[in-house]
């Protein structure tokens, strides 16, 4: 990788002075996406700014009785924290879901977000890519797509954002706390990741002096009955090639409260508001679930090499809700 | 090498433990923040941060480019070649050792960021585990081994923490191992082998 | 020690062949003291790292270097206009049965694969030397360039070069009976490029001292390696010392000589340093071959008793590499009245292929094994009835014995052990809630080659004994296997039995190739035991003067007849020897006359029969194995543990062939598309159940010890297997690996 300056802030502040001060400089968390794409030469930052000792590690309740995660917890201690696995085990499930057991205890929340894409021809530096290069153009396009959206693409860039986490978030209306010398900002999950569009390299909306604190998670009844079911090619160890973060409430046999979001089908992650709406107040059963999730993929935009995903997304998430309806039933 | 003079202290609360060793020799200060750098940055001076962790046990001072890997650092500058380099992009699992008891890739982690901290190599990691694998054959060539055993040694730990999975079983089942040591590959395939080995242990440990 | 003394110690002796032995090397491998190609340090090593061309075929016409050599701690970078020139690959000579391909790396301008090396860099540490060359530029003139395999297959032309078989075979009119067969298949498959993805990316270390040269080399062919790097560097063999005790997987991914070993020992040479050479994952993808893709027919034709009128199995695979025996499971398998057999093959201007765990067979049984199947669904016949109904009694197609056959007994002992019998023969009947459940069965096969193999045994005067051989430790058990033959062999206790392993500084041991490690080095230590045994009886003294070696047994230390007898130790002392040594030389002409001798008179082959359960979900169609059973024939089993071990390993690879694993070469560009372990997916443990495995353990009386082999059969059949057990669960026939849920939803 490009030889860097390294600097180890002792305090927030100092870690926002740094950044305000170091064109090019970049905030290291758990390493696990960074440190790869800057041996990969994908990401070649002229002062790395190590954030991993900063206090920002906690999990602490919310009055509303919500949360707010630390941006330097760990996926492996969020995924375990009681709290997370009463309140949200969607999100939970999606952390465990995500890489290995080692590359957990490593990742932390705020890197999560700021996860970069897995197609290969963005990590590969003899193809071209909009994303890692402005204007090179799209070797994906008519390349190998099975990895890639289906779903807020563009004609610059069809690559899938690959968080597990960020699509739980995306369900649950995280809310994402940033800093920086200019002062504090909130941003909804929803704002925070950015479509390609026609400037697939901006990828969220946190500008470059700014550093994530913390997520904050509304209180979310719903939440309490949810689940996250991702279909890979392994059984474990894969990015997903369709995920679902999914809550259901049902009343009267009617869909009273739903979240859905989606991953691995989506060019960030995706809330999947069309199937909610579809959802919302209607019936509970097979034939619904399965038309809100089509009127979710009716927007998408296929390519050979990934056109299965559209009937995948369908029925994992007519799957996804019907065993969350299954359990409402028993419980 | 380290040229720094500034006398602050540069853990800050949260980061690594401290330990004593001069405060000048840990690179320059700016901002209020500890700069250490192999290039030469704006002081004009180039310095190299020193680092210092406990190996198996025993304590070790390095002088490191900050963009040098745990793993090399390791395996060329402390001759601990049992952590391996199999894909040097967290897709194996044979480089993992144990920080502070905790599992990680080696491969994607920054020597920097584990100052101060207690790294345990599969040559440092005296448990029944090694024994284990040896007579249920949870091993071919060997290559992933070192990373197969200092994983299973953080998932024992995990597992008696209450972390969970996702296969989310009653108890250390078959099926919560295979998911729990799934970041570590075995081309040989000697899957089930080390899953024997790995449940033999859990099972003399529960005992 | 007296004679009435050995009497009173004496015990029946366990013989150790046969026992599940653990590895003798693995508290080694256990705690980290295994040092492989990339784990040896010398002083001022330095670490290189390889540039890669990004065209498929076209000349370099600028190579900007000057970043690179800008980096700190790069000592140079070589390239086609600085490097020294190896010696080109010679047309005929010993040495270039293993090169990887024929290009002479930074010799010329030419580039003949995306990813073909075209320059190198030398630095003083493994991060340096991998951003340097991520800096160096290369301008290019394309030439036009065949990299598509589906677009070239048309073109495809008679296999050709393999000395060993025949590319072509027919029996009969096999498509006029296929014509008029009152049932039939015909049925195309195509099968992906896989990559071995030993855990151990390849590796060297090279070092010289004046005009010798030490290697460090992950390698399955130590002896060849030191021929290839004679030829290429013009050195005698005698001054190349290559070592390799310790390998991390191989598959057939470390047979050849490919251009990592190559350039480590060239950058040695031009820098005059000790240089490293470990190959990350993707340029292990770019270098290195792996198997070839094809595609096949297989058409067969039956009456409505299930008795094979017609079969027809023709391939499509790349040139270059070994030529692949797609078809050869099909000379073998079925009693088919009629057989029509074709080989064929395509050039493609992408890295050579090469051998991978059963080449040819791996994917010629899917094909097979699949057809087969499919034929039984046709005929409403159950897949084993329907095998069986045309197992042969001789080699169908040349009328030869074989030299052991149990496939019938494999199959019946799997039908009670996997409870064949409670499958519903219904597709898609077995539902286990949101999984759908399906069995299937494949037929394994392959067939062993025998190289090669010089040994010497060593009895010292306290009765230790050293076994040398420049065998492969890759995971196979080498020494761990070969200490039991010898211990039983001269009726010493396996302690007392050291195997010296992974040296050509030793007898040349045989290639890990063919799944005749074991029973190649078997042989010579057999014959070189036996030998030794006889000089030890003629230095012996009363009681054993005179007698002769078949009236003595060696057990307990030493050589006795009846009561009477004396240690190894006496006879050496009583002779005042320190030692005696017995050495078995082998070589080519004795592996040519011996491969027609045999050939002529027997067909050899492992079988087995795999039992598969499978599990697809019903929604999304993912896959997965949920049990697993190999019975296999491979001959006398020498270590249980470790000859089990080989089998699942192959089972393993063969799931991943199955369900998830492929090389994506970018039709456009020839370019591998996912050279990493996180885009290309072998199989985790998550994916990978309980794997039953059962030798017949049943010695074949024509080969050494009864050996057949177990490093590749195992791979052989499985991906039918998991093919026809989803089709069973399914209905559906996935006739195109892998197969992804895509094709199941």
């Amino acid at each position: 990788m490009k030889p860097f300056a390294y600097v180890k802030p002792a305090d927030v502040e100092a870690a926002l002075r740094a950044v305000a001060t170091e064109p090019g400089a970049k905030f290291l968390g758990g390493g696990t996406n960074l440190v790869d794409l800057m041996r990969e030469g994908v990401e070649r930052p002229d002062t790395v700014i190590d954030v991993t000792g900063l206090p920002l590690d906690a999990v602490d309740d919310l009055p509303d009785g919500g949360l707010r995660i630390g941006a330097l917890v760990r996926n492996s201690v969020l995924a375990a924290d009681p709290r997370i696995r009463a309140r949200y085990p969607m999100l939970s499930q999606a952390l465990l879901a995500g890489a290995s057991p080692q590359l957990r205890n490593m990742a932390t929340v705020g890197g999560n977000l700021l996860q970069r894409t897995r197609c290969a021809y963005f990590y590969d530096a003899a193809a071209a890519c909009n994303k890692r290069e402005p204007g090179a153009g799209c070797d994906a396009l008519d390349g190998f797509t099975r990895g890639h959206a289906v779903l807020g693409v563009s004609g610059s860039c069809i690559a899938a954002h690959p968080s597990d986490m960020c699509v739980a978030l995306a369900a649950l209306d995280a809310v994402v706390e940033v800093r920086s010398v200019r002062g504090d900002r909130r941003i909804p999950i929803g704002e925070f990741h950015l479509l390609p569009g026609d400037t697939p390299q901006n990828e969220t909306a946190l500008a470059p002096d700014e550093l994530i604190t913390a997520v904050e998670l509304p209180a979310l009844p719903v939440a309490a009955r949810s689940r996250y079911r991702k279909v890979r090619d392994r059984a474990s160890y894969a990015f997903a090639l369709v995920s679902v973060a999914a809550a259901l409430e049902v009343r009267d046999g009617a869909v009273a409260g739903v979240r859905l979001a989606l991953g691995g089908v989506g060019a960030k992650p995706w809330r999947a508001r069309a199937a909610e709406e579809a959802l919302l107040g209607g019936a509970a059963d097979e034939a619904a679930f399965r038309r809100a999730a089509e009127a979710e993929l009716a927007a998408a935009t296929v390519r050979p090499g990934n056109a299965f995903k559209t009937a995948l997304a369908t029925a994992t998430i007519a799957a996804t809700l019907r065993e969350l309806a299954r359990e409402e039933d028993a419980g | 090498m380290s040229g720094g003079t500034d006398p602050q202290q540069a853990d800050g609360p949260g980061g690594p433990r401290d330990h004593a060793r001069p405060a000048a020799d840990r690179g320059s200060h700016r901002n209020g923040v500890l700069l250490a750098s192999g290039v030469t940055s704006n002081s004009g001076r180039t310095v190299l941060p020193e680092l210092r962790m406990k190996v198996n046990g025993s304590p070790e001072s390095l002088d490191v480019e900050p963009w040098a890997g745990l793993l090399d650092t390791l395996r060329d500058k402390l001759g601990l070649t049992g952590p391996k380099k199999g894909c040097e992009q967290g897709a194996c699992g044979a480089c993992t050792v144990l920080v502070d008891g905790v599992r990680i890739v080696s491969c994607l982690a920054l020597a920097v960021q584990y100052d101060g901290r207690e790294i345990t190599t599969v040559e440092g990691a005296d448990h029944p585990l090694r024994e284990a694998f040896v007579r249920h054959d949870g091993l071919q060539c060997g290559y992933c081994t070192p990373g197969q055993i200092c994983s299973a040694i953080g998932m024992l730990s995990e597992y008696a923490a209450g972390m969970p999975s996702s296969v989310a079983a009653e108890g250390l089942t078959d099926d919560e191992i295979r998911e729990r040591m799934s970041g570590n590959l075995c081309r040989c395939g000697a899957y089930n082998g080390i899953l024997d080995a790995i449940a033999d242990v859990a099972a003399r440990d529960a005992r | 020690m007296s004679t009435d003394v050995a009497e009173a110690v004496r015990t029946e002796t366990v013989p150790n062949v046969g026992r599940p032995l653990d590895r003798v090397d693995g508290p080694a491998k256990a705690t980290g003291e295994a040092k492989y190609a990339a784990d040896h340090d010398y002083p001022g090593l330095a670490h290189a790292a390889l540039v890669h061309a990004t065209v498929a075929r076209g000349r370099v016409t600028a190579l900007d270097t000057e970043a690179a050599r800008a980096v700190r701690g790069v000592i140079d970078v070589l390239t086609h206009e600085n490097a020294p020139r190896m010696r080109p690959v010679k047309r005929f000579s010993l040495g270039s049965f293993v090169k990887g391909s024929s290009v002479n790396y930074l010799a010329t301008d030419e580039v003949h694969w995306d990813g073909q090396p075209i320059a190198v860099v030398v630095a003083e540490t493994p991060a340096a030397a991998r951003h340097a060359a991520s800096l160096v530029r290369a301008t290019y003139e394309e030439l036009p360039a065949a990299v598509d395999f589906a677009a070239e297959e048309p073109k495809a032309v008679p296999q050709k070069g393999n000395a060993m078989f025949s590319s072509a075979a027919d029996k009969g009119d096999a498509n006029a009976a296929l014509a008029v067969a009152p049932v039939s298949v015909d049925l195309r498959f195509v099968t992906p490029p896989y990559n071995h993805n030993a855990i151990e990316p390849h590796a060297t270390t090279a070092v010289w001292n004046g005009n010798r040269l030490t290697v460090h080399d992950g390698t399955q062919s130590i002896a060849f390696v030191r021929k290839h790097l004679a030829m290429r560097f013009g050195v005698p063999e005698r001054d190349i010392r290559v070592l390799a005790p310790y390998v991390g997987g191989g598959f057939g991914g470390k047979g050849m000589v490919w251009a990592g070993t190559l350039l480590a020992v060239l950058a040695a040479r031009a820098t005059g340093r000790a240089v490293r050479l470990a190959l990350t994952r993707e340029s292990v993808y770019r270098t290195v071959g792996g198997r070839t893709p094809t595609t096949q027919r297989v058409a067969l034709g039956a009456d409505r008793d299930g008795r094979l009128t017609a079969l027809v199995h023709t391939s499509v695979a790349r040139s270059g590499g070994m030529p692949e025996q797609v078809t050869s499971a099909s000379r073998h398998l079925y009693a088919a009245e009629t057989v029509h057999l074709r080989q064929n093959v395509v050039h493609l201007d992408l890295v050579p292929p090469t051998a991978m765990r059963a080449p040819g067979e791996a994917v010629g049984t899917f094909a097979l094994e699949s057809a087969v199947d499919e034929l039984a669904w046709r005929l409403d016949m159950d897949p084993i009835e329907l095998r069986m109904r045309n197992e042969p009694e001789r080699d169908p197609l040349t009328g030869k014995a074989f030299s052991h056959r149990m496939l019938r007994e494999a199959y019946a002992l799997g039908t009670e052990r996997f409870g064949w019998r409670e499958r519903d023969p219904r597709a898609g009947a077995m539902r286990d809630g949101r999984w759908l459940v399906g069995m299937g069965v494949a037929t394994a096969y392959h067939q062993p080659i025998r190289f090669p193999a010089s040994v010497t045994v060593r009895m010292g005067a306290d009765g230790a004994v050293v076994v040398r051989c420049g065998l492969h430790e890759i995971g196979v058990g080498a020494a761990t296997v070969q200490r039991q033959i010898a211990a039983d062999q001269l009726g010493v206790p396996l302690e007392s039995v050291r195997v010296e392993v992974g040296d050509s500084d030793l007898p040349a041991g045989p290639i890990a190739a063919g799944s005749g490690q074991t029973a190649s080095a078997a042989a010579s230590v057999l014959a070189a035991c036996d030998k030794l045994k006889r000089q030890l009886l003629a230095l012996a003294g009363p009681p054993l003067r005179g007698r002769a070696i078949g009236d003595v047994q060696a057990r307990d230390g030493g050589l006795f007849h009846g009561g009477g007898g004396r240690t190894y130790a006496e006879i050496l002392a009583g002779a005042g020897r320190d030692h005696v040594e017995a050495a078995v030389k082998d070589g080519w002409v004795n592996f040519l006359a011996r491969s027609a001798r045999d050939g002529r008179r027997w067909v050899h082959g492992a079988s087995g029969a795999h039992f598969c359960e499978v599990r697809v979900d019903a929604d999304t169609g993912e896959v997965r194995v949920s049990r697993w059973l190999g019975v296999f024939d491979v001959g006398r089993v020498i270590n249980a543990k470790t000859a089990a071990g080989q089998l699942r390993g192959g089972i393993v690879m063969g799931l991943g062939m199955a369900l998830s694993e492929q090389t994506l070469v970018d039709p456009r560009t020839g370019r591998v598309v996912n050279a990493s372990l996180s885009e290309y997916h072998v199989p985790v443990h998550a994916d990978v159940p309980r794997i039953d495995v059962h030798c017949l353990d049943d010695p074949d009386p024509t080969t050494p010890l009864g050996l057949l082999g177990v490093g590749e059969v195992g791979v052989t059949g499985v991906p039918a297997a998991v093919a026809n057990a989803v089709r069973h669960a399914t209905g559906k026939r996935v006739a195109d690996l892998p197969i992804t849920l895509d094709k199941l939803l």
